[in-house]
């Protein structure tokens, strides 16, 4: 018997008291490579389409795919900074199967032999505790194109008349990384799912292989789920999820197939394999096409390409320049910077980390680097309307401007003025200082000469500091300021009216 | 014989996208059916021999990740049935893969 | 000099010619040109070897040749000469169809490496020739566009899949030409329309551009009517190439070398192995009589010939015709009417997939459909490891049964096929009949080694070409040179080299 179940109708702590989720993760990046998997064309994202397009990667007769070193480099670092073993002799075998979008009608993959197999993320949740997360495997693929629909109501595939195909993405390189089966995770399992993706997220980051945009389709997820009832050992029926374009989104789609499943099996329905979208909109999935046939890809090794045995000490090299893992270093910066959590966790929050630790790695001190970004930078990001890495100054820009204020050439208030100049391009800091003539003035002679000046220019309040009324030379302070252009150092113009008044 | 019926010589043309003819499918079956049945003589062949999928004597081999020039769009879609606004124009895709 | 004599040299002797400035490469092309028009059409009766023509782009390939060799500068030893491409050759030139109603018209936006190479050596490319569909078959009657016709007898085929370039190259249309060869489709058609055909070293000469049947056996190789010919053509068109990752980084053997030294005529302490397994049941009387006498003559110069056992070499032809369509099943998957080629069924009503099937339907000729069909059902989950994994472990065999035979011989040797060329038709409804004209060559393409046919005189029952095939090991495609080119030169001239074309005089 066959139930529909249109919302989920139980929540995630009423599906675990009966069932125990059973989690799948399939995770698809796209690297950012220059060129394609098999070919020279550019991996651009946003271009004209089918420009990016060459015999190769369009699969005309009697091209050949080529395999990019760079892309077995990305996958290969990839498998080290998840834990996993590097295969000693993999290989390319082709998926066949006949779609529009896929030029060859086969995507060259890997089947038996993925390059990397069996590791291990540790994933950091929200309590602060630690859910490892068994990778089974990573392996290399390539993109297919991408297909507009035409004619139809919603531009969608349902009721278009024909389609237009754009085969730049075709052949960009992916790399897909597959969980082992997440059990035990109780009612944490969508938030073990989210945060899984997002630990993945950062370490793909951290490693620079991929822009990792959900939104652009440059990091997609699919989630399978299924339930088993307390106390069983096999598997459920599992359902696969896709279209879960944003972290919170692969923590609704989880969320969601858990309560249906559980809803078709507690009113004594069976579960259908098959895969299922997710609505952003209505944060519930729905059934996709069911396939005519059962799929046979017919997989067999690729001819075209020879097969990979990455040698020992290739390895070893790629292994010893990992980055640190997202969190140790967030954890090694707290304590290096002495932050408090809370302090981190507003600059995780504003995209400034990265940012502050090379204003810090280009010289500045931890306190000034941080200030900057959190407060002045921001609030400019902020006007503009832009992401804190998006503002047009370098860490090494913030850095010079702070050296320039700790050497005393500029004071706080100049520096800003520096900024604002870099900001609005009219070069580096140096460069802005020599433009705007921002300099502190620090010539004695000169700043005693424009003390002189103020204190004759005002007899009577000269007379007064003389008399003792030393308050009064705020005012000869101020005009001091005034004629530099506040480029003096205030406090050193009245050590100096002081002076000249004894 | 290799037991290949008609059944599975139109479930075989499905797969392959070949929309044959009923009198296609009398004549294919026959053969296919003989022809299996000869190749099917591999099957003495001890399962613990190794597989050999191809004979390219070197492992390893990399391309550098250099952008070289793509075809002309022009040049791309001059053998195209059918495009338009710089696209392949195909008939419209039905659902999802297979 | 005149037209005949031109279209009679051997490639060799047409450069000398040219390079002294003794004739033209225009006179020479054109003496072609004019072959051609004489004896290839028409498609129903002439000897049927190009499916196109350029006429004006060879002459003009020509002049330039002539230029540089005015100007002392000679692009390469071959610059100048004619030569015929088979049609699965990408060239920008001119249409590239694999003889396939699906690829009618088609004009490649690319260059095979192959055809980049010979147009930088000067040579001068006259067409492209006739195949059987897709490389797929032994007589070229599979072709789209009607079936070549072999110049000894033009009622009979000129052997598959290259039947066009053989017979191109039989009937003195072309001195040169290029085949491909994925179960003996250079080294069958040289065998029954006595030229010279050769299958390289797996990877030794890049795939770039040639329209894959099964990559892993195919392997593009030089036609010719003499042996130091084809090693010529061979170093233009050989060495690595980066736009093939399986092309071998090796460097080629020294096969214009070995073929200059094997002229001289002495093969003693050379070991050579005659295959057991290729000979009784199903082989020609008149065959088996050339090759015993060829195998005499290999002794007179000094060869050591022995007896030599492969077992495996059984396995062969089933495994070749799993592994075979396995890979054109899913090879020829992109002809699917979405980006170039055919399209049947756009009416607005009938879906992409639709289209695909009608169009693959329409498009792909009987042979074609069978293999992918059968190559479909050796890769499905149910049949793969009895059938295509099988096969896997069969070509695992007979690279052991290769292995230990090249322990003990030089080179291998067999008829190059069972029989002489059969008449057009007889074998046509009857494709397990038509598989066994590749029993001999198959091994080597499963194994990758280097392997030729070469012309051994005429089959005493039918008066038709009988060829040799010696075999030798990967990289060492310069042993089979030294040893055809000394046989070659030790059978001596049994006839002429251009047959007269027979048939054709009494059907017109």
């Amino acid at each position: 018997m066959t139930v529909t179940v249109d919302a989920a109708p139980y929540t995630v702590e009423e599906v675990c008291e009966r069932f125990d989720p059973v989690m799948g993760l399939e995770v698809h990046v796209e690297l950012n490579t220059a060129t394609k998997m098999f070919c020279g064309c550019a991996n651009a994202f946003g271009a004209e389409p089918n420009t990016n397009i060459c015999p190769v990667c369009l699969g005309l007769p009697g091209s050949l795919p080529r395999l990019n070193g760079t892309a077995v480099e990305s996958a290969i670092r990839i498998g080290l900074a998840l834990n996993c073993q590097v295969r000693e002799r993999s290989g390319f075998a082709r998926k066949n199967y006949f779609y529009p979008d896929m030029p060859k009608n086969f995507q060259i993959s890997q089947y038996e032999d993925p390059i990397v197999f069996d590791g291990y993320l540790d994933v950091p949740l929200d309590d602060g505790d630690t859910w490892r997360v068994e990778i089974e495997r990573a392996h290399m693929e390539e993109d297919t194109g991408k297909s507009l629909h035409i004619g139809g109501a919603t531009g969608r595939i349902h009721g278009a008349d024909h389609s237009l195909l754009d085969y730049n993405r075709a052949g960009v390189p992916l790399i897909e990384i597959v969980t082992k089966p997440i059990v035990g995770a109780g009612v944490r399992a969508p938030e073990v799912a989210r945060a899984y993706v997002t630990a993945l997220r950062d370490v793909l980051r951290g490693l620079g292989v991929s822009d990792v945009r959900m939104d652009q389709g440059s990091m997609r997820c699919d989630a399978n789920v299924s339930l088993k009832p307390k106390g069983t050992e096999a598997f459920g029926t599992r359902t696969e999820t896709k279209n879960v374009n944003s972290l919170r989104s692969v923590e609704r789609a989880v969320r969601y197939e858990m309560g249906r499943h559980a809803g078709v099996l507690l009113s004594g329905g069976t579960v259908t394999q098959e895969t299922r979208h997710f609505d952003e909109q209505s944060g519930t999935t729905s059934a996709g096409r069911p396939k005519e046939t059962f799929a046979d890809y017919r997989f067999f090794p690729e001819p075209d390409l020879p097969p990979l045995e990455p040698p020992r000490d290739w390895v070893e090299t790629l292994r010893a320049g990992l980055p640190e893992r997202p969190w140790e270093r967030r954890a090694r910066i707290q304590t290096e910077w002495g932050l408090s959590d809370e302090e981190l966790r507003d600059l995780v929050n504003a995209d400034a980390l990265d940012l502050v630790a090379d204003t810090v790695d280009a010289g500045a001190p931890p306190e000034s680097a941080r200030s900057w970004w959190v407060s002045y930078l921001a609030q400019q990001a902020n006007t503009a309307g832009v992401t804190l890495p998006e503002l047009a100054i370098t860490p090494a820009q913030v850095a010079r401007v702070v050296a320039l204020v700790s050497e005393g050439t500029l004071t706080n208030k100049l520096a800003r003025q520096v900024v604002d100049g870099v900001l609005a391009g009219e070069g580096e800091p140096d460069e802005v200082v020599a433009g705007r003539g921002l300099a502190v003035v620090s010539d004695e002679s000169a700043l005693t000469a424009a003390v002189d000046e103020a204190l004759a220019a005002q007899p009577d309040i000269a007379e007064k500091i003389r008399a003792g009324k030393t308050k009064a030379a705020g005012a000869i302070v101020g005009a001091v300021m005034k004629a530099t252009r506040g480029q003096a150092d205030a406090a050193r113009v009245q050590e100096l009216v002081l002076e000249r008044c004894q | 014989m290799s037991d290949i019926t008609r059944d599975d010589v139109a479930h075989l043309a499905r797969l392959a996208r070949l929309a044959v003819s009923d009198a296609e499918l009398d004549v294919f079956s026959g053969q296919i059916d003989a022809i299996v049945d000869t190749v099917s003589r591999v099957g003495e062949i001890p399962d613990d021999v190794p597989p050999t999928a191809q004979v390219v004597p070197q492992t390893n081999v990399l391309r550098p990740d250099a952008v070289e020039p793509s075809l002309p769009r022009d040049v791309a879609l001059a053998e195209a049935p059918a495009a338009e606004e710089g696209r392949f124009r195909v008939p419209r895709i039905l659902g999802e893969e297979l | 000099m005149n037209a005949s004599e031109l279209i009679s040299l051997d490639a060799a002797e047409l450069a000398r010619r040219i390079h002294a400035r003794e004739v033209s490469s225009v006179d020479v092309t054109r003496a072609h040109l004019e072959r051609i028009e004489a004896v290839d059409g028409p498609a129903e009766s002439g000897v049927h070897a190009f499916l196109h023509l350029d006429a004006e782009g060879a002459l003009a390939a020509a002049e330039a040749a002539d230029r540089a060799i005015a100007e002392g500068a000679p692009a390469s030893p071959l610059a100048g000469v004619p030569i015929a491409l088979k049609d699965n050759l990408t060239t920008t030139d001119m249409p590239t169809t694999a003889a396939s109603r699906i690829l009618e018209g088609w004009r490649p936006p690319y260059d095979a490496t192959v055809v980049s190479r010979l147009r930088a050596a000067g040579l001068v490319p006259l067409g492209k020739t006739n195949l059987d569909e897709f490389a797929m078959g032994s007589s070229t009657e599979n072709s789209a566009f009607g079936p070549s016709r072999n110049p000894w007898d033009l009622t009979r085929i000129p052997g598959g899949s290259g039947g066009g370039s053989s017979s191109a190259v039989a009937a003195g249309e072309s001195p040169l030409a290029l085949g491909s060869d994925t179960g003996g489709s250079i080294r069958q058609p040289g065998a029954v329309t006595g030229t010279v055909g050769v299958k390289p070293t797996y990877g030794t000469v890049s795939r770039y551009g040639l329209i894959a049947f099964s990559s892993s056996l195919d392997q593009i190789g030089p036609c010719a009517r003499s042996v130091l010919d084809a090693a010529l053509l061979h170093e233009v068109i050989g060495g690595a190439d980066p736009r093939d990752q399986t092309s071998v980084s090796a460097p080629l053997p020294p096969v214009v070398e070995a073929a200059q030294a094997g002229a001289r005529g002495d093969l003693a302490g050379v070991r050579v192995g005659v295959v057991t397994e290729f000979s009784g049941e199903g082989y020609q009387p008149g065959v088996l009589g050339a090759f015993t006498d060829a195998v005499r003559v290999l002794g007179e110069l000094g060869a050591e010939v022995v007896e030599v056992s492969c077992p495996s070499f059984g396995y062969a032809l089933p495994a070749y015709y799993l592994i075979a369509p396995s890979e054109a099943s899913s090879n020829l998957a992109r002809f699917d009417a979405m980006r170039y080629g055919l399209r049947v069924g756009d009416d607005g009503e009938h879906a992409a997939d639709e289209v695909m099937s009608l169009t693959r339907e329409a498009g792909f000729g009987a042979e074609v459909k069978r293999r992918i069909m059968i190559g479909t059902h050796a890769l499905s989950a149910g049949s793969y490891d009895a059938l295509y994994g099988k096969a896997q472990k069969a070509r695992t065999l007979i690279v052991r049964d290769f292995t230990a035979a090249f322990e003990t011989c030089d080179v291998l040797i067999s008829p190059t096929t069972p029989t002489t060329a059969f008449p057009i038709g007889e074998r046509a409804d009857d494709p397990l009949a038509m598989y066994l004209a590749d029993l001999c060559t198959i091994p080597s393409n499963l194994a990758g080694n280097a392997a030729l046919s070469v012309p051994c005189g005429l089959s005493a029952d039918d008066g038709l070409p009988v060829g040799l095939q010696i075999m030798a090991p990967a990289l060492a495609d310069d042993r089979a040179y030294r040893v055809a080119a000394a046989y070659e030169v030790a059978r001596g001239d049994t006839g002429p080299r251009i047959p007269e074309l027979r048939a054709l005089e009494t059907t017109r």
